[in-house]
């Protein structure tokens, strides 16, 4: 008994020891516990969150384009996607199977969905097929219960009505290539489409809009379980242009088929009605992904359909300058209203000889015959007289040699040379006989059919200097806000009465019959035009070669011919739109370029004065000119 | 004869049942209602499949528990060696023709019932511990010789449970049977001597650890090295457990949990989904009922009056105190992940089982407090 009392009270002991050294472990698991669920309690708290939530970015619908009167040119068309989840069907290949009879799935497309289906868990959508044609989409739609698993779903894309006619300015979106990457999580979106040319480009941000939001809850495995809250983005805001849908439809009716462009101005605020480039591309194909042999023929077409030729083609200006060289030499007092000069066919200058158009030459003109008839050996005279350099500051001041900042992307700013120019860019000094042929609109200069048309709006609208812009408004959802303040349009200080000089001159190439394009009058009552031809040389004409006779321009290889120029404006009373029209080696301004013009300025005018749409074109008129 | 009996009135089954320690069952018994609590939200709001079944496995256990209490403590005695034996047969026969399951021999059947030997062992340890330091003087426990042949008793079958393999139920059986070493009174500096060898022998165990549970080892030393792999079980929990915070995420509202972020939540890391949905509050309190347990078995222990009782008493305390412990230190990232469950709370009929099995003779220890019982003793006669 002894010995158990001595061995309970050394149990008692080491009891206590045992229970005081549990004790102490037990606080320290109390310890661990108010470390993980106290002070580090944010941390997991975060980490709980990243683990469940997932953020689903809700893509916005890009906004509309539409023309000046709101018809929509770029849109947003459904695109219906067949989609399969794997853990609906029996199995993925018996559907697939039922699938087949309504539509074919080629064996390569088979393997990639298998793939896709093994890659993903069984409840991720896989894409089966886009773009699906309505039949089929009703064809599975009625066929529901044959197919599990199989889902269509609607996305949106891009959809233009008018394709071609459109392009250049629209452009087109595509998907978001690696380098376009900006932060905004949109771009990341698989999907996605930006603008990637035109319109599209210029106003991407506000035609993209801003995504919504979606938060989900996630298992483990990623299976959504709810949502627990959302926030719808904000839609892609509109964009009105000032384009007309019907004229610049006409307009590229009327040039398809060449290699040419057409631009038209309202003179006063220079807002672009028209502004077409041809040949052109369907810019819906780059939204569904071009094919790499339809992008290589699109790039090597020589009369390459992807350039915006109205604002990034340059030709010499050829006789539709003289306007500005007569005007140059009206201020510097070189010239009066009356000066005449004689001309005989050519001129000397040194050694050089320059030629009249006309090798009989026009005989006494004075400056509204020269425009008129478009004498090169006036121009010859008065520009070897003026200078190169005046001739450059009031070509220059008429929207000539910059970019004019039209909200198009990649617009060129022509070329109008000066001494300095030649003498750091070509590395010789400027020569006499260069500023002759300049006088014509030849030699070391380059100006865009835009360029041409926003010279002509300043010279009918009384020499202000407007700029074209394309974008009338932006309208976002909830935002009416509109531009209308008048801005004061700056002078280009050219004298009225020179002005008015030059104006008529150009009524009467058109409507005197000795001028260059009265074949292309317009006859209607109460429409008329203005206007200035223009046919440049691409190659160069021997001597040897003009004395045998010079060959004609359908004998030429294309590569050869002559670019047809045309600027006008209309009415002749009170002046309101401007055109200008460039056929590359098309031929003769007058033959070729002012038929396209008139057209164009007659469309626009009747527009005006409220008669419906071409009800009065005459078929084949456009063509006997041409 | 008297000598057996000295001081001890016989107790009628009357009696024993008005003897025993009715709270200590009624915490054993909350607790184990918080475990249906946290299975019914694990199973997402149903009862089903596991609160019930842990139910049914809580009434048979509980039954057992209380038959096993009114047995006269004299006949564990008795029968201790025995009981040992049997344990150490099953455990040999796993060895040979045990079933395999997760990736480890564990089970084996007999007729219709399977049983886990590795756990049978857990409590015919702590019997035949007792039993041997019961009849071993005080001074002969100071005898360095004398200790061979308990060390014996706890090397085989904890090195048979390490080939199984099951580090868990090794280090606590090896752990368990320090606490009765400890308490018979073996010196201190001999503990001393076994760390120290144990750590020096540490590289060399190392070696015969197999490759997942090396890879615990390491996953615990550095969990985010691996976070989808071997580490994912520890960090989630963790991030279930710090995201819970102090008051928790509310009953079945745990999203670790519930979303599957948490592996295995109804049985080893049901910890993890209480103190996340009921917090560090939750998580004190279910401590708190454990704490409660623990004094009950200590008090149980130093007031009996038969060091057979009393070395009992202490072995299944510390056993439930391990269960404890090893579970809550690993799914809290103090200790590698072992695969103990939390007591009374996991899902699995066999620790539950192990558990109440312990509890009756815990019990029964309070019952027979008053038995005297000599230190040669091994037969009841006066019957």
């Amino acid at each position: 008994m002894h010995r158990d009392s001595d061995r309970h009270k050394q149990f008692s002991r080491r009891a206590a020891m045992l229970a005081g050294g549990q004790f102490v472990l037990l606080t320290a698991l109390t310890g661990r516990l108010y470390y993980l669920q106290v002070i580090e309690s944010e941390k997991y708290k975060n980490l709980a969150d990243e683990n469940r939530i997932n953020f689903r970015l809700l893509p916005p619908p890009r906004g509309r384009i539409t023309d000046r009167n709101g018809v929509p040119i770029a849109d947003n068309q459904q695109n219906y996607r067949l989609l399969l989840i794997s853990e609906n069907t029996t199995s993925v290949d018996s559907t697939l199977n039922a699938l087949e009879y309504i539509i074919p799935l080629s064996d390569t497309e088979r393997r990639r969905i298998l793939r896709d289906v093994k890659r993903n868990r069984s409840f991720v959508p896989v894409t089966v097929r886009e773009n699906l044609i309505w039949s089929q989409v009703s064809e599975i739609e009625v066929n529901t219960p044959d197919l599990p698993g199989v889902l269509i779903d609607v996305g949106e894309s891009r959809f233009y009505p008018h394709g071609e006619d459109f392009a250049h300015v629209l452009g087109y979106v595509a998907a978001v290539s690696e380098n376009e990457i900006t932060g905004d999580p949109l771009l990341e979106l698989p999907g996605f489409r930006i603008g990637k040319a035109g319109i599209e480009k210029v106003h991407d941000l506000a035609l993209r809009g801003t995504g919504g939001n979606s938060e989900v809850e996630v298992n483990a495995y990623g299976r959504i379980i709810r949502e627990l809250s959302r926030q719808d983005g904000q839609p892609g805001a509109e964009v009105q242009l000032t384009l007309d849908m019907d004229l610049q439809r006409l307009a590229a009716e009327r040039i398809a088929g060449e290699s040419a462009a057409v631009v038209v101005l309202d003179i006063h605020n220079g807002e672009v009605l028209t502004l077409a480039s041809s040949p052109s591309f369907d810019p819906n194909r780059f939204n569904q992904g071009l094919a790499s042999a339809e992008w290589n023929d699109l790039v090597s077409n020589p009369r390459s359909p992807l350039i915006n030729k109205a604002t990034r083609g340059q030709y010499a200006p050829g006789s539709t300058f003289k306007m500005i060289v007569a005007l140059a030499a009206l201020e510097h007092g070189i010239i009066t209203p009356e000066t005449s000069f004689f001309c005989n066919g050519e001129m000397a200058l040194g050694n050089a000889v320059f030629h009249c158009w006309r090798k009989h030459g026009h005989g006494r003109v004075n400056c509204t015959d020269a425009i008129s008839q478009s004498c090169d050996v006036f121009f010859y005279e008065v520009a070897k007289r003026l200078g190169i350099t005046r001739i450059s500051e009031m070509a220059t001041r008429l929207g000539l040699g910059q970019p004019l900042g039209i909200d198009l992307p990649g617009e060129r700013g022509g070329l109008i040379p000066t001494p300095e120019w030649k003498l750091s860019n070509v590395g010789s000094s400027w020569q006499k006989g260069e500023t002759v042929i300049l006088g014509i609109g030849q030699g070391y200069i380059l100006v865009t059919p835009l360029q041409l048309a926003t010279m002509t709006a300043r010279l009918a609208n009384g020499g202000l200097a407007v700029t074209p812009h394309l974008t009338r408004r932006i309208v976002a959802e909830d935002s009416e806000d509109e531009d209308t303040s008048e801005v004061e349009i700056p002078s280009v200080d050219i004298s009225p009465t020179h002005l008015k000089l030059v104006i008529e001159a150009m009524a009467q190439v058109v409507n005197h019959p000795r001028g260059t394009a009265f074949r292309s009058r317009i006859e209607d009552d109460g429409i008329s035009m203005g206007g200035k031809t223009g046919t440049v040389q691409v190659r160069r004409i021997s001597k040897a070669e003009r004395e045998i006779g010079v060959k004609k321009n359908d004998e030429l290889d294309w590569k050869d011919r002559d670019h047809a120029l045309f600027v006008g404006y209309g009415p002749v009373e009170n002046p309101r739109y401007a055109v200008s029209v460039v056929v590359e080696h098309g031929g003769g301004g007058s033959s070729v370029a002012a038929p396209i013009a008139r057209d164009i300025m007659r469309e626009v005018q009747l527009r005006q004065i409220g008669i419906p749409l071409s009800a009065t074109v005459p078929e084949d008129e456009g063509q006997g000119h041409g | 004869m008297a000598r057996y009996r000295f001081g001890e009135p016989s107790l009628t089954t009357w009696q024993k049942l008005w003897h025993i320690n009715w709270v200590f069952v009624m915490m054993i018994t909350i607790t184990s209602c918080i475990g249906f609590g946290m299975l019914y939200s694990a199973a997402g709001g149903s009862i089903d499949p596991w609160a019930s079944r842990q139910m049914t496995r809580f009434g048979i256990g509980f039954v057992i528990m209380l038959v096993i209490a009114l047995v006269d403590i004299r006949i564990w005695l008795r029968y201790a060696y025995f009981i040992y034996l049997g344990g150490l047969l099953m455990l040999i026969a796993v060895e040979v023709a045990g079933t395999i399951g997760m990736g480890a021999q564990r089970w084996i059947s007999i007729g219709v019932v399977t049983v886990q030997p590795s756990e049978v062992m857990k409590i015919a340890m702590v019997l035949a511990l007792a039993r041997y330091f019961h009849s071993t003087r005080t001074e002969e426990v100071h005898n360095p010789f004398r200790l061979l042949i308990p060390l014996m008793l706890v090397a085989v079958p904890a090195g048979l449970v390490l080939r199984q393999p099951d580090l868990g139920t090794a280090v606590m059986l090896v752990l368990g049977s320090g606490a009765i070493f400890f308490a018979a009174g073996v010196r201190m500096w001999k503990f001393g001597l076994v760390l120290a060898l144990a750590i020096a022998a540490l590289p060399v165990g190392w070696q015969f650890l197999h490759t997942y549970q090396k890879q615990r080892v390491l996953t615990f030393l550095n969990p985010e090295q691996d976070p989808l792999g071997s580490g994912y079980h520890i960090i989630q929990s963790k991030i279930a457990l710090g995201s819970g915070g102090l008051f928790g995420k509310g009953f079945m509202q745990g999203t670790q949990s519930h979303l599957s972020f948490l592996p295995e939540m109804q049985t080893d890391f049901i910890f993890t989904m209480l103190a996340e949905e009921l917090g560090m509050v939750g998580a004190i309190a279910l401590l708190t009922f454990y704490v409660i347990i623990l004094i009950y078995g200590f008090v149980i222990s130093v007031s009996c009056r038969n060091q057979f009782g009393r070395l009992v008493g202490i072995g299944i305390t510390t056993t439930f105190f391990l269960y404890v412990f090893i579970n809550i230190a690993m799914v809290t990232g103090l200790i590698p992940v072992v695969g103990v469950p939390l007591p009374l709370i996991s899902y699995g009929g066999t620790a539950m089982l192990t558990l109440l099995i312990g509890f009756g003779l815990l019990i029964g220890t309070h019952i027979h407090r008053e038995t005297m019982i000599g230190r040669r003793s091994t037969t009841i006669d006066a019957s």
